[in-house]
Order: structure tokens, then C-alpha cells, then sequence
């Protein structure tokens, strides 16, 4: 029987193993990940079972990491790189958004770049600075890119599989907070298309956009919506580039009022690019703006405000409410 | 008389007399072509483990001012930097803190180098340095903020010359590179100090700081305390020759002290500053010292390391180094080790009672401080962040 009921750091880990040896040219990178397994033990084991020469433990340096990834790529490697925590990306984002995202169209389509670059993304951990921060919108403004992050352990295993899988470069970002959720894994299901939505929950008054770490608060408040009886739709976004926006548009023009809700500052986030192109395909079936719920514009706070400043069941029910108020 | 690069370049530095800055500048070709250790790394010590004071014809005139008072002080030092780490532990087992990255172990390479600076230097730390912050005056209480996570930093950089804690690894490098090249345009004699450790060698921004310290010869000394570990990762993980030796490929001398003896840091570190001071330009020091706890409180060292490796180096303990010294070679008396017990318990019931009684931030500090001048947006969100919290306080009444 292949199903089983996994943390998502393990169905990252069961992942990666099946990666590791169904292709030789898979390897795994990253500071810590080797005899420690990383410091969330995601890739716990993996070392003692396909060794150093697959299983990497990179020096220090981020920069480093994605640049000699793009290089082994470039030499047939699948590089799968761990970045240690999202505010430790920045010393790779040179790497990242000059060299990695525009290598294959400056060669003409003639080389290809399979890189993954993991990052355990988001707060709620109660963390120190630059361990919880959720710069996707980043990464999805470059093209070039592919970015994907699961919310849940079935998700978690497929999608990685995919992005490995992918001739792309793919920024696949792990909600954090989540890893110790367990849901369940069939490893011998045949997955849907990465980059494609999934209605999360039906429902008919409101569509609540998220991805990642929110899908949970978005389900939860959907349940507490129901007790007043009101029913939300939860679409799960899955791939923040690209977007998915069939999806969207079908459940916007069922529901007719959508609330995007993501942890990362709402300015220029992807829920303003998502809210943009529901007004552009839905205008005339939207009985309310499109609302947005999300980080401020400011520095995440440290650990004793971010409940504040975390989008939470609240945030998301006045959201719907003021949604319903149109 | 060892033959690595700082011995003879301050060697050579003695012969002449200490140099203007202005006159430096020109021969500053010339000062930093410096050779490196050949084979066997050498080690600048100037006590044993065994707490026995050895010669050092090199660095023996840095200390020369080392009174048996003045070394009292020093482990009073250690002795308060130790026991303020324990507590700030154990205040994290207590759910206190969030997180605690433990200096246990690296008391004389902080206290060494901390009591080597002038008041009007500057301190680039990362995010460990708590016994330079001690000897820089910093309030230690205030160092607990962002640990326990009511800011994310804490304390006023300018009124102790200590900036904040550092988190994205060698970052500060090229803070404190810019700095010193600030001091230098001033004309002024101040230096600067970056703390980085073994695994922030490898980062990028600390090679750019070396290649720009060095061009520019900027009054810093790159502080590098090699606790053998970057998380679980050994130092051969970084590096393939000794770190001291990556000096001399930028053009400034590097030196290599046991991080374990506090006399020979001070020694080493004012040597370097000196330099720093003379227009000399920078220099990398390497504490060879040990981590011997945890990384942080998150860290299980167990997954990565072996027992009698700690128990190797527990032998070489800084703080029992200089008390087995202090009680064979001078009058120090157990009074004065007693009373030493008394200020560190003190010590720790202040922490203890600060960070119980740290505040949670007003829920409006999200705002605060996000720009000097101010934003539309900013102003914007904060109304709405403070209609929104104010509904909750109507529903409530
Ligand atoms: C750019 C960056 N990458 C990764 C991390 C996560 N991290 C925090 S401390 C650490 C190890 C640092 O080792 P070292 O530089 O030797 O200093 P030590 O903590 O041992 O004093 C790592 C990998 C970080 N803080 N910043």
C-alpha cells in the first residue's frame, strides 16, 4: 500500500529519497544537510543512505550554493539546493535572478537549468530576525523562474517531484510552519499538473485565495464561516508563477467576491497581480472588489508581534465580511 | 620566535616608529606584503592550558601593562560573560527566550579582543559576541530583546560603538570595512573591529571586505573566532588551509592565537589594532577556540559530534586556565574568588528579573521606525492596523 499519513518535512524527505534513487543525476545541497539532516531534519537520513558525493554539505555561503547548482546543471546534475531559512536567499539572489532564470534563454533554449532551490519560507515560529519572512513575489516577478509552494504532505511529495523533474528552475517554497502537519501521501497516485489550482473547499458566497502556509487559516475560517452559514470557497493556489488563472477566474465567477490572503506585505505582492487580472477576466460578474489580506508594509515584526501581524482567522472573517458588506 | 606572517610583520613594525596615517598611506604597498606560515600553523600563546605563563618574543610587549590586578579583571570578565550566558540558557529552558546562541567556551577570545579596543573603536559584531559586549559596556540585559523577541535588535549602536547583532553571516564584514574606510578619510586614529566565525569565512561578503579592506588599507581587524563548527558543519568544510593563511592572498597579514588563552588575544588583537591605528591597514586574527555547547538552544550537537571531542577541549578551558594561574602564580586569595561567585549570582537574578519584566512591544511598534522620514503607506496601514484593533476593544466592552 502506498499511502501514508506523513509530516510535510517528511513527505519533503520521502520525496527527495525517491528522487535520489530513481536518477543518479538528482543530488541534494545545502548547508547542514547532511549528518544533521538540515536543521528542520528534512533531509534527515539522506546522507548515511546515498552518501557525501550525493548528499552535499556546502560550505557557508549562498552564493556559492546556486552558483556551482547552475554549473552542475549545466553538466547534466539535477541540483536540489537547500537554502537554510528565506532571509538567507539574499546572498544567492544574484545567482538566482541574473545567471539561473535567464540561462536558458540567452542560450537560445540550447541548455537547461534544473535546478530546485528549497526555502522553508513564512513565520509563525517565533523566530529571530530573517527567519520568517515570505519573499515569493520576488522570485515570481522574475521570469525565468517557476515558483511552487505546497500546503499540504500529498502536495509536498508530488510537487517536489515535479519541480526536480521540470527542465525549468523552480524556487520551491516550504511553509514552515506547517512541516509537522501530517496529511496523507499516496506515492503511487498520479499527481495533477504542478501549476495548476486546486479547489481546496467548495463553496458558493466567497473565494478565498491562498497558498501555502494560509491555506490552513483559510479552511479554518471557512468552517467558522459555515457556522454562520456562509459558504466559502478555498481555492489552493499551489504554483505562485505561473498563476493558474483559469481557476481563479472559475471560482470568482461562481462566488462572485474573492479575498486573496497571503502572508507577505500586500504591496506589490502576488495577490495585487491576482486581484489585477480578476478585475481584467471577471469584471462584470464581481459584486465586490477584489480584497487582499496580508503582511504590512514594514519589517516582520519580531516573534511577540507577528501574531499581529500574520494574517489570522480574524483578518481573513472581516475580510469576507466586508466583502459580503458590497 | 615563530615565522609566520605577524610575527615578522610586527617584528618589522617594531624596528620603525609608529607611523602617521598620511605617510602610511604611501608606503601602504609596502606594509602589507606580508608571507604566510609555511606547514604547521603556529599558535600565539602566552599561557598554557596548564595555566603556565610561556614566552613570546613577538607579543610578550603587548601585555607588558598585565598586572596581576589587571589580570583579575580579565577573568572577572569571562567569569561575567559565562555566567550571563548560563543564565540567558536557562532562561530559554524556562521559555523565557525564543532562541540563545551560548558563547560557552569562547569567553577569552571575546573578553581578549573586547578589552583590547578603545572606547572610541567600533565593534561590528555577529550575533554571539555577548563578552565584547560585556567589555564594550553594553547593559547585557539589553542584548536579550531580540532573543526574546520584542525587537529585533535593542540597543543604540552609537552609545557603546557596538552595533546590532548581525544574523545573515558575514554580512558586518563589509560593514565594518566601510566604517574603517570612513575613520581613514577622517584622518582619525580609531580602528574597527569585525567578528565573524569559521563558517562566515566562506561567505562572499567576507572575501569582498578582505579585497576591499585591503585595497583601500582600511583600519579593520577581521576578528575570525574558529569554534570549529558552523552548525554541524567541521571547519574543513570551509576551508582547506589554515583561515589565518587567507590573509596574506589579499596583501594583509593573518595570525592564528589560541583563542583559549586571554593574555595572548589581548596581545594579538592590540597588535592588530595598533596596525589599524598606524595606518597600517587590516589584519585577520583567528581565535582557534571551541564552541563547547550547542550552536543555539535549537541545536542537538549530538547528531554531528563526538563526546571527547568537548571533553578534549573542556582541558583547555580559558576560565580554568588563568584561575589555575591566578592561584599558583599570585597572591589571589579565595575572598576574591568568593566575591566573584556573589557579583556573577547578582549577575544573574538581574538578567533573570529584566527579562521577566521585559514588556511585550505595543502591537502599533509593526510601524514604528520603518522609515526616517515617514511613508504614505506606512501611515495608511497604521490607521487601518489601528481602527482594526480598536474594533476589538468595542466588541469587547
Ligand atoms: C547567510 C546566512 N546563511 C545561513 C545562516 C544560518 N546560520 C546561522 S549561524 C550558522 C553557522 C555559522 O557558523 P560560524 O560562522 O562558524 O559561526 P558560529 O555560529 O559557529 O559562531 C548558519 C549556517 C545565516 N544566519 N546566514
Amino acid at each position: 500500500m502506498a499511502v501514508q499519513k506523513l509530516p510535510i518535512a517528511k513527505a519533503i524527505n520521502e520525496s527527495l529519497r525517491t528522487a535520489l534513487e530513481s536518477d543518479p543525476k538528482v543530488l541534494v545541497m545545502g548547508e547542514d544537510v547532511g549528518k544533521l539532516g538540515g536543521v528542520f531534519r528534512v533531509t534527515d537520513g539522506l546522507q548515511k543512505d546515498f552518501g557525501e558525493d550525493r548528499v552535499i554539505d556546502t560550505p557557508l555561503a549562498e552564493s556559492g550554493i546556486v552558483g556551482t547548482a547552475i554549473g552542475l546543471a549545466l553538466r547534466g546534475y539535477r541540483p536540489v539546493v537547500e537554502i537554510q531559512f528565506d532571509g538567507f536567499v539574499f546572498p544567492a539572489y544574484d545567482q538566482i535572478v541574473t545567471q539561473l532564470a535567464k540561462m536558458h534563454a540567452r542560450a537560445l533554449g540550447k541548455v537547461k537549468v534544473p535546478v530546485v532551490v528549497r526555502i522553508p519560507y513564512g513565520g509563525g515560529i517565533g523566530a529571530v530576525e530573517h527567519h520568517s519572512e515570505s519573499p515569493e513575489a520576488l522570485f515570481a516577478h522574475v521570469a525565468g523562474l517557476k515558483v511552487v509552494t505546497p500546503s499540504n504532505s500529498s502536495d509536498a511529495y508530488w510537487m517536489l517531484q515535479q519541480a526536480i523533474q521540470s527542465d525549468d528552475p523552480v524556487i520551491f517554497f516550504e511553509p514552515k510552519r506547517r512541516y509537522w502537519d501530517k496529511g496523507e501521501v499516496d506515492t503511487e497516485a498520479v499527481p495533477g499538473d504542478l501549476h495548476k489550482a486546486v479547489v481546496a473547499r467548495e463553496g458558493t458566497d466567497v473565494t478565498l485565495v491562498a497558498y501555502g502556509p494560509m491555506v490552513k487559516v483559510c479552511l479554518e475560517a471557512a468552517a467558522a464561516a459555515q457556522e454562520e452559514g456562509k459558504s466559502i470557497e478555498v481555492l489552493d493556489l499551489r504554483s505562485i508563477s505561473p498563476v493558474d488563472f483559469d481557476a481563479v477566474q472559475r471560482s470568482a465567477e461562481k462566488t462572485r467576491r474573492v479575498v486573496v490572503v497571503h502572508e507577505a506585505p500586500v504591496f506589490l505582492g502576488s495577490g495585487a497581480e491576482i486581484a489585477a487580472r480578476i478585475t481584467e477576466r471577471c469584471f462584470y460578474h464581481l459584486e465586490a472588489p477584489v480584497l487582499r489580506v496580508g503582511g504590512y508594509h514594514a519589517p516582520y515584526p519580531p516573534a511577540r508581534l507577528e501574531e499581529e501581524y500574520l494574517p489570522g482567522l480574524d483578518r481573513v472573517l472581516d475580510a469576507v465580511d466586508r466583502s459580503l458588506a458590497y | 620566535m615563530t615565522v609566520d606572517s605577524a610575527d615578522s610583520t610586527a617584528a618589522a613594525q617594531e624596528a620603525q616608529p609608529p607611523r602617521k596615517r598620511a605617510a602610511a598611506k604611501k608606503s601602504a604597498k609596502k606594509s602589507t606584503g606580508t608571507t604566510a606560515a609555511k606547514g604547521r600553523p603556529e599558535l600565539v600563546q602566552l599561557m598554557t592550558p596548564e595555566g603556565k605563563r610561556v614566552k613570546n618574543a613577538a607579543y610578550d610587549k603587548y601585555v607588558t601593562d598585565i598586572t596581576d590586578d589587571a589580570l583579575r579583571d580579565l577573568y572577572r570578565d569571562m567569569v561575567m560573560a559565562r555566567r550571563f550566558d548560563a543564565e540567558a540558557v536557562t532562561l530559554q529552558r524556562q521559555g523565557e527566550l525564543g532562541l540563545w546562541p551560548s558563547l560557552l567556551g569562547q569567553e577569552a577570545a571575546q573578553v581578549g579582543s573586547g578589552r583590547a579596543t578603545r572606547e572610541d573603536d567600533y565593534v561590528f559584531p555577529t550575533y554571539r559576541e555577548h563578552g565584547v559586549a560585556w567589555c564594550r559596556g553594553v547593559d547585557p540585559t539589553k542584548l536579550l530583546g531580540m532573543f526574546r523577541g520584542v525587537n529585533n535588535g535593542g540597543w543604540d549602536p552609537n552609545s557603546n560603538n557596538f552595533q546590532l547583532y548581525t544574523i545573515v553571516i558575514g554580512s558586518q564584514a563589509l560593514h565594518a570595512t566601510g566604517y574603517a574606510m570612513g575613520v581613514a578619510k577622517d584622518g582619525a586614529d580609531s580602528a574597527v573591529v569585525a567578528y565573524f566565525g569559521d563558517g562566515a569565512s566562506s561567505q562572499g561578503d567576507v572575501a569582498e571586505a578582505f579585497t576591499f579592506s585591503a585595497v583601500y588599507n582600511a583600519p579593520v581587524v577581521f576578528f575570525c573566532q574558529n569554534n570549529q563548527w558552523a552548525i554541524s558543519e567541521p571547519t574543513e568544510k570551509q576551508t582547506r588551509v589554515p583561515l589565518y593563511q587567507r590573509a596574506q592572498g589579499y596583501g594583509f597579514p593573518g595570525v592564528r592565537v589560541d583563542g583559549n588563552d586571554v593574555l595572548a588575544v589581548l596581545a594579538v588583537t592590540r597588535w592588530a589594532l595598533e596596525r589599524a591605528r598606524n595606518g597600517e591597514g587590516p589584519t585577520l586574527v583567528e581565535a582557534f577556540t571551541y564552541r563547547m555547547g550547542a550552536h543555539t538552544t535549537s541545536d542537538d550537537p549530538t547528531k554531528y559530534r563526538a563526546d571527547e571531542e568537548r571533553a578534549s577541549w573542556e582541558a583547555k578551558d580559558p576560565i580554568l586556565r588563568l584561575r589555575t594561574y591566578l592561584e599558583a602564580q599570585t597572591d589571589t586569595d579565595e575572598g576574591f574568588f568568593a566575591e566573584l561567585d556573589a557579583e556573577a549570582e547578582a549577575l544573574g537574578k538581574r538578567v533573570r528579573d529584566a527579562v521577566r519584566a521585559m514588556p511585550d512591544p505595543d502591537h502599533m511598534a509593526i510601524f514604528e521606525n520603518v522609515y526616517a522620514d515617514g511613508h504614505a503607506l506606512v501611515d495608511e496601514e497604521r490607521a487601518q492596523f489601528a481602527a482594526y484593533q480598536a474594533s476589538f476593544a468595542e466588541e469587547g466592552a
